[in-house]
């Protein structure tokens, strides 16, 4: 018994290493500077690192710009998605109407589509409206990714706060609205925050559909694609290096909420 | 009680009119745009597409890449949630561990193992101290394509295990306790009970864990870019190619077709093959 439990606690450290290792590799590559890029053969234990590399490929020309884009984008995106999708998860945890169905179909749908690949057409219909390599256009698509997620995820949050809070707010003078805003959000609350940061993490890594309707004014992601066969690696390295800082401290803030959120929207 | 009628509708039209807008028009606009030819619509596009050198590589390549990363990503998710149910101490720990790679986008994830397998990486330099190779040694060029495939299949399973397993343990934790339990009152060995008792009701969470998996996985092409530059085509990368350096919108739109046609196809074979009966939900 005791073998089984040893062979089980080996693979979990096996398996943290796993995730944990290559990360540390690409820093200690983003900060170990030039020398350490050419080096041969590879110290295991970098002997210096430092902030400079980083600093000189934030100081390249776009860099501090795309990471400035990402993160309006990723705002955005996450405003969108929060706005339109609780009202929506509220109406489906709330009310049975005609028609509900036919919404649970188009969310449900979304998943069988790699939705990002849809921003190939809307280059045209973007450039028409001035939302061509803008943040907003971006963002707008981005919510479609985010979108169906929220809503499935706040539909669940407000089923599981009972109706009779409500309906006593209503005893004591709130209307619906307030009652809502006063009673129902609050308690929802953490779980809201938590689809809010997994809209911004879906916006902030997303790819194809930012280098799509992008030209000038990219997202990290896709000023990273669009500089890759030219760029040195030590600026490959730290571009990675700024992509995955601020996820990682996202996943750490959303960690309790993880389980429920993908138990709900994929069931 | 008209207002009261017409609140649901209210809240839900705002998130229906945007998916209309930007999930349903973009789709019959990519199918529309594929299917257009210079005087009306034909297969032209296609034609085209199908003629180009890296089209047999890209579809080859892409289904390469599911049907290796996909299966494996699934067993290592079935280890690592029964891991956890092992695990007491440490438990929260481990999990935010196991989830990180979940926020990572796939070009993040390529870059990262681009750090560890290139000429002087880190694979090397152990490769070197174990005397198995004499010097800096390329795998990811045109010229080791087998090298730069299982490189391409590590970094996905390195990035998106975590969301299979997410998908899992939420799924466990719906599985009520009493039924493994029943099952080794009567003697059934831990392999067993998990094998007969608990993988069929986790049924429901594994076909939504392999519908969102390999539609991710069909859609995937930064990290090709980053490790293997374009020598390793798949489908996605090749529409990104198309509609940026060939400036070809409707080729480009083809290739998403044939991606949707796969990736929506792969759901309904899911749907079908791994259905349970609604008498048989845990």
């Amino acid at each position: 018994m005791t073998t089984r439990r040893g062979i089980y606690l080996l693979g979990v450290v096996v398996l943290c290493a796993w995730v944990l290792v290559p990360i540390w590799l690409i820093a200690a590559n983003a900060l170990g500077g030039q020398a350490l890029i050419a080096a041969w053969p590879k110290p295991l234990v970098p002997t210096q690192m430092s902030l400079d590399t980083l600093r000189v490929f934030l100081a390249i020309e776009g860099v501090g710009r795309a990471l400035w884009i990402s993160f309006e984008v990723a705002v955005l995106c996450m405003v969108f998605s929060v706005a339109l999708g609780l009202p929506a998860g509220y109406a489906l945890a709330r009310y049975s109407f005609r028609g509900a169905n036919v919404f649970r179909v188009m969310i449900l749908l979304t998943r069988a589509f790699p939705v990002g690949i849809l921003a190939l057409p809307l280059t045209v219909g973007f450039i028409r409206l001035g939302l061509y390599d803008t943040a907003l256009g971006v963002a707008l698509m981005h919510t479609a990714l985010a979108l169906p997620f929220a809503v499935l995820v706040s539909a669940s949050l407000f089923q599981a706060i009972p109706r009779e809070l409500e309906e006593a707010a209503w005893v004591f003078g709130c209307t619906r609205l307030s009652a809502a805003w006063r009673v129902v959000l609050p308690l929802a609350a953490p779980g809201v925050v938590a689809t809010a940061i997994f809209a911004f993490v879906i916006s902030w890594n997303e790819v194809f559909a930012a280098s799509v309707l992008s030209a000038r004014n990219r997202t990290l992601t896709a000023y990273l694609l669009a500089v890759l066969a030219d760029s040195p690696l030590t600026y490959q390295f730290a571009g990675g290096l700024l992509l995955i800082v601020p996820s990682v401290g996202f996943i750490f803030l959303v960690r309790r909420h993880l389980f429920a959120m993908w138990g709900i929207a994929s069931r | 009680m008209m207002r009261g009628r017409a609140l649901p509708y209210l809240l839900v039209a705002p998130a229906f009119v945007f998916l209309a807008v930007l999930f349903c028009v973009p789709l019959v606009q990519t199918i529309a745009l594929a299917f257009q030819t210079g005087t009306g619509f034909g297969l032209g596009n296609f034609v085209q597409m199908a003629e180009d050198l890296n089209f047999n590589d890209a579809v080859v390549n892409t289904f390469r890449l599911v049907g290796v990363a996909v299966p494996l990503q699934m067993l290592a998710a079935l280890g690592m949630a029964v891991m956890l149910g092992h695990l007491r101490a440490g438990r929260d720990l481990v999990l935010w561990i196991w989830t990180i790679p979940l926020g990572l986008s796939d070009l993040a994830a390529g870059l990262v193992w681009l750090a560890l397998l290139n000429d002087q990486g880190y694979l090397n330099t152990v490769l070197f101290h174990l005397g198995i190779i004499n010097g800096p040694e390329s795998w990811l060029t045109y010229e080791t394509p087998m090298a730069l495939f299982a490189a391409i299949v590590i970094a996905e399973i390195w990035r998106s295990t975590a969301i299979v397993m997410v998908v899992l343990v939420a799924g466990l934790q719906l599985v009520p306790k009493e039924y493994a339990e029943a099952a080794s009152v009567f003697g059934a060995s831990p392999w067993k009970i998990f094998l007969r008792v608990t993988l069929p009701l986790l049924k429901p969470s594994i076909q939504s864990a392999l519908i969102l998996r390999t539609v991710l996985a069909f859609e995937a092409f930064a990290v090709v870019l980053a490790i293997g530059g374009r020598n390793f085509p798949v489908l996605v990368s090749e529409a990104y190619t198309w509609q940026h350096f060939n400036q070809a919108p409707a080729i480009a739109a083809a290739y998403a077709v044939v991606v949707m046609g796969i990736s929506l196809a792969a759901t309904v074979v899911y749907l079908r093959v791994l259905r349970t009966p609604a008498a048989q939900r845990a």
